[in-house]
């Protein structure tokens, strides 16, 4: 492949089907759940502590102190969940690390339940995911066969199961709370938070829920060490993160890089550039919900430092990219529009806020909008991210606001076009 | 208790651990806006009018979801908390019917309020309100839809007071809405009209529905005598209505200014309230001595009849068969007050004034009616359209004289006034009981043990060597609790009070707006207040019930009483 990727996570991908549990084994596979079964609770929370983790599903909280926090709340059961409602547009890594190698997961879980005494763990898939949840079925049932779950795992006398769970398709319930209101049986809506899920989760109880990529990279720290891991990657940044590169380059997919290479190699070095070398417009980070930047800032790093200095975050690893070509309005058009279907209605300013700021973009697009529409599209925008419930109303307008940041003109230029092509 | 400090816009303040920046910035003088937030209610923090700067914090806080903490810092006033509200506001504004002059609850609407303190005068957003058909199917509470901002204060209250989730969610995006099941008429859905949701709505997306014009036409027919009752909870709270404070008792002002406004005869519920004593009283008797189905339920409480007869059919004839006060006023208004005064039936109007909007339901009955073809009760009025109406008069509630009402149904006792709160009837009826079979004077009159907001309440009272067993509930999921008690077999009481509202008839779904508990006490301390300050206490010692039945009724469940007093119940489960 290329030097600057690296192969930890899709180690088995094999880009044909997922490995089975025999296959699993032969590579290796579940001799980290062997080790951690042998270890202390605690020594295994401090090993991924150590490690540097930090969650891969886009709000980088570091999963030891997660654990560690699970642990040590109070409240009987607690529960462990596996957030693989992947909904956010730009992503595709946790379809295709459970249609790879869905062992991986199971045994992540399994060592997270173990560390936090935890005996009930559900895997939250996104509806559409019907072939994910094939194949994590398949992957459950070779598991518990093989004595990897389920009563007295491995003779250790630990028990601790996994179901399934699957959503209805709604983007919202990649929120932890929405996710958890649904397992409850309930309509998928945000909360407020604090309490946190770690001490008020499922059925209000302590519960650990983390992305699938953030379990997959457990059994490589136990395997590793927490030191041993950190060594992989960047000073605030450690050990290697899925890429899902799409848009306008010659070659889309999923990469695993280590942190600190820059999303120009990304894009150049790993994905050939864009077709017919047109210049690049922007590039999106992190999916829908992400930044824009135009093609001066593509050094920036995959790094949890260098993308907060400059005002960034890359979510949970989307990179998209948009040629010269594109019509920015009408991409940020297409990003609202899909935050606002998918908005859960319950708080204000997500409901009525993104119901606005439609109305204003298309009075810009249809060249009517005037100097007091820029304020008023900027004011919605600061309560939306300040006073929304959960993060879809708070980051809905990110792309929105750094067109402006970046491209004021894209909406300067379109001020009252219309009146003065009348004129 | 451990205590935590913070600043608040520079202001030290100690509050106890758990507290939320709302409350705490109240310590300091300070009144956060809100809407959705209720004490009573589980914090739900979705208006985001609260918001507040927490030093630290990346976004704005809601302050009704956010607890203190040591040392946090907290601005309540900045340029960014304004800003935010007042563009959340403008958003609920620019989805809102905005015809607030001619709006039921003008000057009484949180939205309102709030818009006009923060300085909104309009909304910069385009309206994108999509008007819709507005529910008025149910002759007890209309559904606006155009009103409504989806704070879920009526959701709550319905599902966790009364146990029915009658309303929630449905739809998301900007197509979320708070309606039945499937967006179905009230009137096709199991709503029992207690109208608590109307209590707690801030603004006038759920009301009762007005029949004052129905009443002003009446007053002004010169071929009408027109009477009004009072409800005893009204007494209690209508003093709200006009400034003053919660648990004023105006019972003297409350009848002058009705026959300021035009009615003939101002009578009292409170009569027929010790009326149904009597009745009540003798039928729990026979049915303990003749074996007949127990234990006997009352049945005063509208919200609960179509509570039971919707959802425990079953239990049907646990009920009394005793009319509610208010029916059986109407039917002696229509049915012997009509002949004394020598008036046909028809040339009555009879209004009642009550905290309780399934009220209307209950008056608009085919079994309420002694000729079969006009109601008892022409009209209900709620405490709340009570003070509409005074208002639009221009009448000075404070300076009005108090005065005294009409005979021969203005004398009454203190154990009909009691009805008004939670554990009243109950209470009422052991007073009258204990005497009639024990043939004893009681001395202590209060029965403690069956007063007060618990959910469930329960005393067994020593009947001269027989110990009776009695419960008293109120709001509907502890009567749903009391209810799965009976079918158990594990009820083993002879007598149950219930009440559909949280507090019983002084928290009734037509009084003035908050239903909070704070509130509710209140009201209830001053019920029996009323009850302590009258002369006589005991239903069965009012000499105008007394003559009642030397002159008329002549005994106790007697021929006249069955037709007049006491009615019947239909299944009305839905399938």
């Amino acid at each position: 492949m290329n030097e600057l990727t690296y192969k930890l996570l899709t180690r088995n991908f094999n880009d044909c089907c997922p490995v089975n549990l025999d296959d699993y084994i032969e590579s290796g596979g579940y001799s980290s759940l062997q080790k951690a079964l042998a270890m202390d609770g605690t020594d295994i929370i401090n090993e991924i502590k150590d490690s540097g983790l930090k969650g891969r599903g886009g709000a980088a909280f570091p999963t030891g102190l997660k654990m560690e926090a699970v642990k040590l709340a109070e409240g009987n059961p607690k529960y462990l969940i596996c957030n693989a409602d992947e909904g956010e547009p730009g992503n595709f890594k946790d379809r295709k690390l459970m249609e790879n190698d869905p062992h991986q997961i199971i045994e992540g879980m399994i060592i997270c339940a173990y560390a936090t005494g935890i005996r009930f763990g559900y895997l939250f898939i996104r509806g559409e995911y019907a072939k994910s949840r094939k194949t994590m079925e398949n992957a459950l049932e070779e598991a518990r066969s093989g004595g990897y779950l389920g009563d007295n795992i491995l003779d250790t006398g630990f028990d601790f199961d996994i179901e399934i769970y699957t959503g209805a398709g709604s983007y919202v319930c990649g929120e932890e709370f929405a996710l958890l209101v649904t397992i409850e049986g309930k309509s998928g809506r945000a909360t407020y938070k604090p309490p946190f899920p770690t001490t008020m989760g499922l059925y209000d109880k302590p519960t650990q829920i983390n992305n699938v990529e953030t379990f997959c990279t457990i059994p490589h720290i136990i395997e590793m060490g927490g030191k041993g891991f950190s060594e992989l990657g960047t000073e605030s940044s450690k050990g290697t993160k899925l890429v899902c590169l799409s848009g306008n380059v010659k070659k889309p997919g999923l990469y695993e890089v280590p942190f600190g290479v820059s999303v120009r190699q990304i894009i150049f070095d790993i994905g050939g550039g864009v077709p017919n070398n047109r210049p690049i417009k922007m590039v999106q980070l992190g999916g829908a919900s992400g930044p824009v930047i135009p093609e001066n800032m593509l050094d920036v790093k995959l790094d949890f430092e260098d993308m907060k200095k400059q005002g960034l975050t890359f979510g949970s690893g989307a990179v998209i990219v948009m040629d010269e070509r594109v019509d920015v309005l009408d991409i940020l058009k297409r990003i609202v529009e899909f935050f606002h279907h998918e908005s859960c209605g319950k708080c204000t300013p997500c409901r009525e806020g993104l119901t606005q700021l439609l109305i204003i973009l298309d009075r810009f697009i249809e060249g009517t909008a005037s100097n007091q529409d820029l304020e008023l599209m900027k004011i919605l925008m600061d309560t939306m991210t300040q006073a929304s419930i959960c993060g879809l109303g708070q980051a809905a307008p990110t792309a929105v606001m750094k067109v402006l940041e970046f491209f004021p003109d894209e909406f300067e230029s379109r001020i009252n076009t219309l009146e003065s092509a009348a004129v | 208790m451990n205590m935590v400090n913070l600043k608040i816009n520079n202001k030290s303040v100690t509050v106890p651990e758990g507290t939320s920046i709302l409350h705490a910035a109240k310590e300091t003088g300070i009144t956060i806006p809100n809407l959705c937030y209720h004490p009573d209610q589980e914090v739900k923090a979705n208006c985001r009018v609260c918001v507040v700067e927490v030093e630290g914090a990346r976004t704005l806080q809601a302050s009704c979801a956010t607890a203190v903490s040591e040392g946090m810092v907290v601005r309540t006033n900045t340029k960014k908390v304004r800003d935010a509200r007042k563009v959340v506001i403008e958003l609920l504004l620019a989805n809102h019917d905005m015809n607030c002059p001619s709006c039921s609850k003008n000057n009484h609407c949180g939205l309102q309020e709030i818009a006009a303190n923060l300085g909104v005068r309009e909304s910069r957003f385009e309206n994108v309100l999509e008007e819709q058909e507005i529910d008025d199917s149910s002759p007890s509470i209309v559904r606006n839809q155009n009103k409504c901002i989806k704070c879920g204060r009526c959701i709550q209250m319905c599902n966790q007071v009364q146990g029915l989730a009658i309303l929630d969610y449905i739809g998301r995006s900007d197509q979320a809405e708070v309606k039945p099941a499937f967006g179905w008429y009230l009137a096709d859905v199991a709503c029992v009209a207690c109208g608590q949701c109307s209590v707690v709505c801030p603004v006038a997306a759920i009301t009762e529905k007005e029949d004052i014009e129905e009443v002003w036409e009446a007053i002004n027919d010169p071929s009408k005598t027109v009477i009004v009752q009072t409800a005893p909870a009204v007494r209690v709270s209508l003093g709200e209505e006009f400034g003053m404070d919660p648990g004023e008792i105006v019972t003297g002002k409350l009848v002058s200014s009705l026959r300021t406004l035009g009615f003939d005869k101002v009578f009292d519920t409170d009569f027929t309230a010790d009326l149904t004593i009597i009745e009540e009283g003798h039928e729990l008797l026979q049915r303990i001595k003749e074996g007949g189905t127990l234990p006997m339920l009352t049945s005063c409480s509208p919200g609960w009849i179509n509570f039971i007869e919707q959802y425990y059919p079953e239990l049907l004839p646990h009920l009394s068969t005793c009319k509610s006060p208010q029916q059986m006023f109407g039917a002696l208004a229509k049915g012997y007050y009509a002949e004394k005064i020598g008036k046909n039936p028809e040339d009555i109007f009879s209004v009642s004034i009550m905290p309780c909007t399934a009220k209307k339901y209950e008056a608009d009955r085919d079994e309420m009616s002694i000729d079969g073809e006009n109601p008892d009760v022409d009209v209900v009025l709620t405490t709340r359209e009570l003070a509409k109406m005074l208002r639009q008069a221009g009448v000075d509630f404070d300076k009005l004289e108090k005065e005294e009402y009409d005979a021969p149904f203005g004398l009454s006792t203190g154990a009909a006034v009691i009805f008004g709160a939670t554990g009243g009837v109950m209470e009422a009826a052991l007073r009258t009981v204990y005497e009639v079979v024990t043939g004893k004077t009681l001395e202590a009159l209060d029965f403690k043990a069956v007063r007060g907001l618990e959910g469930i309440k329960e005393a067994e009272v020593d009947l001269d060597g027989t110990k009776v067993k009695v419960a008293v509930a109120h709001s509907l999921s502890n009567a749903r609790k009391v209810m799965q008690l009976i079918k158990s077999g594990e009820a083993e009481y002879a007598f149950i009070e219930i009440m559909c509202c949280p507090g019983g008839c002084i928290g009734g779904g037509g009084q003035p707006f908050g239903g909070t508990d704070e509130l509710r006490l209140k009201r209830i301390e001053a019920i029996y207040k009323a009850d302590g300050d009258l002369p006589i206490r005991k239903s069965h010692e009012n000499p105008a019930i007394k003559q009642l039945y030397d002159e008329f009724l002549e005994e106790p469940l007697g021929e006249k009483s069955h037709h007049l007093l006491h009615t019947h119940y239909k299944n009305r489960k839905h399938t």
